[in-house]
Order: C-alpha cells, then structure tokens, then sequence
C-alpha cells in the first residue's frame, strides 16, 4: 500500500509539472478554442468564433478593401471614438464636474498633470476629426448610393449615430467651464427656447411653452450654471457614449446583414436578402465545418453568395487595412495635438459675453442662421434638414447598383450644377443682409411674425427644395433629384459654416479677414 | 349568439397571457412615466431675483448707470426710475451700451435707448424691470418681474 501511494505522488508531481508547462497553451485554447490560426481556414475559424472579430465575415467581396469603396471613413469614426473613450477615461482622473472646481481641474489637467495636456489635446482634436470624418462618411454614404435598398434602415442608425456624435461633442464643450464654453452653451440652451419666439408672438407663452420647457429639461435651472454642468457631464460621460454604442453595434451588424457593403450589380451574384440560398459546397472542402456552418446562414453575406473568386480572407486582408486606419487616425491625433494646444479661456463670468461669442466650428453654419431668427434658425431648419435627409431612403427607391460614385455621369452633372447652384444662393442671401439690411431696416414697425418666417435662412432652404424638385421634374428620377438636394444641403452647410468661422467678427459684423477685427 | 351579453369566449390561457402581457406594459409605462418626470425640475435652483441697488440720490435725475455685477442699467429721468435688462432678448448675451442705445455682441441685434429692437434678430425689445423701495428706503429692482415699458417708477 505504501510504495502504491508513492507511485501515485510522484504521479501526480508529473502532471502537475507537465500540465505547468502546457499552461500556456490550454490557457489560450481555453480563451480561443482553436490553435494559433496557420491555414486560411484556421484564420476564418478564429474571426468566426470571436466575440470581437465575427462582426466582420470570415472573407469579404475584393471591392470592399479598395480605398476609393469607403476611404476607410467608417472605420475612421469607429477609431476616433475608442482614441476619445480612451482619453477620455483618464481625463476623467481628474476633472471635477463642478462650476467651482472644473475650471482649475483643467488648469491642472493642462499645466500640472503629466501628460495631462497631450492628453486633453488629443481628446480635443480627436472630438473635432470625429465630427469630420461622420460627415465625410456620411457623403461617402450618399453619393455611392449606398443607401438604397435593402440598406435604408442603415442609413437612419447613420442619423441617429450623427445626431449622437454632435451632441457629444457639445456636451463636452461646457465640461472645461471657461468663457468659451460658457457663452456658447448659454446660447445653445436659449436656442432650445426659442420655440417662445413664436409662442410669444402668438401671445400663447403663458399657457404653452415647450420652448422653456425644453431649456428647463436640458439645464435643470434657468440659467446656465451648477445643475446644467451636472445634466452636461452625465449625458457627456455616461449616456451619449452607452447609446453610441449600442446604435453603432447595430450600425455594423446591420451591414453584414443588408449583404456587406454595396457594389455595382456586375460584381454581384445570387442571392436575395432573407432568402436561404442554396447550400454551396464549402470551398475549403467537405468536411470543413465552418463553411458549412456559413452555409447556411440565413442571410446575403459575403462567403455565401460569391464566387470564391470575388473574395478575400479578412484575416489578414481586410483587419489589416482596419489597423492601417486606425493607426493613421491615432498619429494624426498625435501630430495635431503635440503641435496646437486646446484652448482654454478666462474663467466663465455670466456677466460680459465673448465678442463675438461662437459656437464649435460645426455649429457656425447654424448660428449663422440664428443671426436671421433663433427659431428658425436653431430649430425649424435644421429639423427640416434632419427629416429630408432621413426620408431619403425611402424616397429615392430606384434600383441602383450601389458603389458608383454619383450612379455615373448624369448624376456627376447634376451635382456640379447643384454645387453652383446652391453656393451662389447661399451668398446671395449672406450677401444681400449684409450690404442692404433685412426688413426691420426697411419697414421698422413689421409684426416680428414676419421675420421669424420670412428670412435669409428660411428662403434659402425653400429655394433648395424647389431647385430639388425641378431637377426631379426634368431628369424623371428620384435618384438624381435626391443628389441635388443632399449636393445643397452640403454646400450651404459649408458656405454658412464658412461665413459663421471666418467672416463674422465682433457684434457678429462682417469682415473679410481677422486682421479687420476691430481691437478692443 | 356572441354579442355584448354574451361575447365570445376566450381561452383560459389567451386571457392569461394576455392580462400577463398588459400587466408588463403598464409597469413599464408607469415606470417610464416616474422616471421622465425626475428631470423636469418642480423648483429652480436661483438666487434671489430681487436685490437692493442703492438710495435714490445716487442716481441723480438724468444719469444712467449700470448696476455693478446684475447687467442692469439704471435710467433716473424727472419722470422717475426705470431698470432695463442688459440680458439680449435674442440668444441671452449680454448687451453693450453704444452710441444710440444697446447692441449685442452675438448675433448683432441693436436697440434704441428704451429698448426697442432697431434691427437684428431678436424677437422682442430689452425688458424693462420692475423698481420699487423697500422698507428702508433704498431702491429695489427685481429681475422676475418684467414691467411694460415706459413705466416709471416715483421715488
Ligand atoms: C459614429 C458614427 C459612424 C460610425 C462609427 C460608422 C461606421 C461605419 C462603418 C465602419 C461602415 C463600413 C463601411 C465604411 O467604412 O464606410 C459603415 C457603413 C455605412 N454607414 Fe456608417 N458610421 C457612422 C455614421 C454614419 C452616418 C452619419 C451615416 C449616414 C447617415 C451612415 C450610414 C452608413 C451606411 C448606409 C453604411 C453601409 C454602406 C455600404 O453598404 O456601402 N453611417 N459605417
Ligand atoms: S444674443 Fe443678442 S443678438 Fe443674439
């Protein structure tokens, strides 16, 4: 019995010294379920089967990796947003979400943390790369009609997922509780009740006003102060960023459900979406079980209804180009924020406004319509402009092969055309206020009922849509009236945004440059 | 005959389920209903509105002076006192005092010396406030309370 159980322990020493060495191994077999990846289908099992990876099929149609099919914007916002998770996480270290104390927690997180102002650089510029590269993306989106069926449920997320982006990035504006932020809340929350505008005109304030109600809901306080930095900072840290998520996590499952990304209909074969497709024989051979496990996935995907031929393995074709864009969005965060520091003005003092007091960059297009009517401007317009371009989808259902830019050269014309078009217009009514003034200048007692509706920002978006239904008439397409109307919509965003940036100086006054600015 | 005496039968289950489903839903909805209405604030958190500004004889008939810190301007004419809120009726800046009357520095809107909207965007002219004297003789302006302008107050 004896010797028995010493045969046993020296046993045991041996697989314990043996399972020690294996640990490695079973330790990451137990985590991926599969050796490291050394064939294309090895490679195929490990995207299946991670958690991570399978939001991406195992292999993907060729076009999706060329660079003119996306420019990489879509990855690029997803890459910006985690740089800005990141850096956000440690900034919040240190900052103190209160009147009394942020202002010297970004002092600090400035001047005195280490690292602490490359960090809040980066966490600056990347916030304003973000909001570029959505916007880019969603061009990108548009002009390659990739928004067509069945891929019209995408293109609201994409909306959504705008919308969300933005008010990110004006939540975070008050966080630094300086003169900039201050004064560039305190009028984006009067925007917010500016629906009293017309109840006042109206004379109905008194019994309804969803214009204070609004302003109430989004500051807890009628002013800006202790009460809208908590309402700002929680929706900032906590659940702008949960709800991005969750829509961007059904923003990309929902692509490899519509079929992948969009291409011309040559480069496309069978299959309809939501139909089983007929069981192909798994390239990799027979008895290749994730093949056939794709299959039968339910669904247009890239590894079901393409030759083999179109495709390519995402490992390591199209996760390499992912990390290719997200290094470039890292070092371009890098770059900018080692050379420009994020501004950081005067304490916040509610009692002198910044002359000229502005918005963030991509505000400036609206506060340049503000400066016509705030009602009109701040939220009629741009809720008009939101529900255009959601409709679109819906509007627009001529069958297009998705992935050409401009569907061809019509489109091509048309959107020069409307280029023109929508920039002279856009100056013209710039233009005419500045140089002639608007009615209050010409008939002084005019109803204020009048300029809420009949003014420069109001005209301008009329004149948009008639032109876009013009095109329409006389091109018979919805396609190409769709071009002319989204062509619009960016221009006079960009030739407003312009003006509000670079023309307007103190008491909103136009200039041609800054060194006109008067010195005070 | 099913009718509203005796209407159709339901299955024990489908009522079941069916009283199961419409039990969740009001939770959810009632829940829902508490939940929204804890940001809609009952009371605003502010200072005071009211605050005293001084004797009469400070602001001697024809002087018009902006009362430190509470972006008022105080107008002292024969006819008595008047407060004029320095808060732009547009987008909430704050007024400069020009030549001809105010103008703001946001979005450009001018008014006269009372008040009145010469041009730009906003709505409505400045708000005229509410003066008075309190116990102790001294002036009081309150910033809650508009009056209609041209009102003045006797000292
Ligand atoms: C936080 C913002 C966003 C992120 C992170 C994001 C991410 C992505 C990614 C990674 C793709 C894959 C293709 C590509 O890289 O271009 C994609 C495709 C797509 N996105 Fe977005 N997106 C965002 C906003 C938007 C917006 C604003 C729109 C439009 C309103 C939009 C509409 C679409 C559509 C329709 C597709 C499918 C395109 C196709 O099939 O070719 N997305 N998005
Ligand atoms: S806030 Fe005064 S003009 Fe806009």
């Amino acid at each position: 019995m004896a010797g028995m159980k010493r045969f046993d322990q020296k046993r045991g020493l041996a697989a314990f010294l043996a399972n020690l060495r294996r640990l490695p191994d079973t330790l990451s077999y137990s985590i991926f379920r599969h050796g490291r990846p050394r064939s294309e289908r090895g490679r195929s099992q490990a995207v299946f089967s991670s958690l991570f990876l399978h939001l991406h099929p195992t292999r993907v149609h060729v076009r999706t990796l060329g660079l003119t099919a996306t420019f990489g914007l879509g990855i690029a916002a997803l890459s910006f947003f985690i740089i800005l998770l990141v850096t956000g996480i440690l900034l919040m270290v240190y900052y103190t979400p209160s009147t009394e104390l942020a202002y010297n927690s970004m002092k600090d997180i400035h001047y005195v943390v280490p690292s602490g102002r490359l960090i809040r650089n980066v966490h600056r510029w990347g916030a304003h790369l973000m909001v570029i590269v959505v916007m880019l993306h969603m061009c990108r989106v548009f002009y390659t009609a990739s928004y067509k069926a069945p891929r019209e449920f995408n293109w609201l997320l994409g909306m959504a997922l705008f919308v969300v982006t933005l008010a990110l990035s004006f939540t975070g504006y008050l966080l630094p509780w300086d003169q900039l932020a201050y004064w560039a809340i305190t009028i984006g929350a009067n925007i917010a009740s500016s629906p009293r505008e017309l109840t006042d005109a109206l004379g109905i304030t008194q019994w309804f006003d969803p214009g204070g109600l609004q302003k109430e809901l989004l500051l807890g306080a009628g002013e800006v102060g202790q009460d809208a930095l908590t309402r700002f900072y929680l929706l900032h840290v906590m659940l702008l960023p949960i709800v991005l998520v969750m829509l961007a996590s059904v923003h990309f499952w929902r692509i490899r459900k519509d079929g992948g990304l969009g291409r011309p209909q040559a480069e496309q074969t069978s299959g309809a979406v939501g139909q089983a497709p007929d069981l192909v024989p798994p390239p990799g051979g027979e008895n290749d079980k994730t093949w056939s496990l794709m299959a039968v996935v339910r669904d247009r995907s890239a590894a079901t209804d393409n030759e083999p031929g179109d495709t390519v393995a995402t490992w390591p074709y199209l996760l390499r180009g992912e990390l290719v864009v997200f290094m470039l969005c890292t070092l371009a965060c890098l770059v900018l924020g080692v050379l420009y520091d994020a501004p950081l003005k005067e304490i916040a003092n509610p009692n002198v406004p910044e002359n000229p007091a502005k918005a963030p960059w991509y505000f400036l297009g609206l506060q340049e319509m503000v400066s016509y009517s705030a009602f009109m401007g701040g939220l009629v317009i741009p809720a008009v402009a939101m529900v255009g371009l959601a409709l679109i989808p819906y509007l627009d259902r001529e069958a297009e092969p998705a992935g050409v830019y401009m569907s061809g050269r019509a489109g091509r014309k048309i959107a020069l055309q409307s280029l023109a078009f929508a920039v002279l217009l856009a100056v013209a009514w710039v233009a005419i206020p500045v140089n002639f003034g608007w009615l209050r200048n010409w008939f002084p007692g005019i109803p204020q009922i009048v300029i809420i509706f009949v003014n420069p920002g109001s005209l301008l978006t009329l004149g948009y849509a008639a032109w876009s239904l013009v095109i329409l008439r006389n091109t018979g397409s919805t396609r190409l009236g769709a071009i002319a109307l989204f062509t619009c919509f960016v221009a006079g965003f960009v030739v407003m945004t312009y003006v509000g940036m670079e023309l307007r100086g103190p008491n909103w006054d136009f200039y041609w440059s800054r060194s006109h600015w008067p010195v005070h | 005959m099913a009718g509203r005496l005796e209407p159709e039968p339901i299955a024990r289950r489908d009522f079941l389920g069916l009283a199961g489903w419409w039990t969740a839903a009001l939770a959810v909805l009632g829940s829902l209903a508490g939940m929204v209405r804890l940001p809609n604030p009952r009371v605003l958190p502010e200072t005071s509105r009211r605050f005293r500004i001084g004797r009469s004889r400070d602001y001697p008939v024809g002087s018009m002076q902006v009362v430190p810190d509470k972006n008022v301007l105080l107008v002292s004419r024969r006819e008595g006192f008047a407060a004029i809120s320095m808060v732009c009726t547009h987008l909430g800046c704050i007024v400069d005092r020009s030549e001809t009357g105010f103008a703001c520095p946001c979005h450009g809107s001018s008014f006269a010396k009372d008040g009145s909207v010469v041009a730009g965007p906003a709505p409505r002219g400045l708000r005229w406030l509410e003066v008075s004297r309190s116990i102790d003789g001294r002036l009081t302006v309150d910033s809650g309370r508009e009056v209609p302008a041209g009102t003045w107050f006797r000292a």
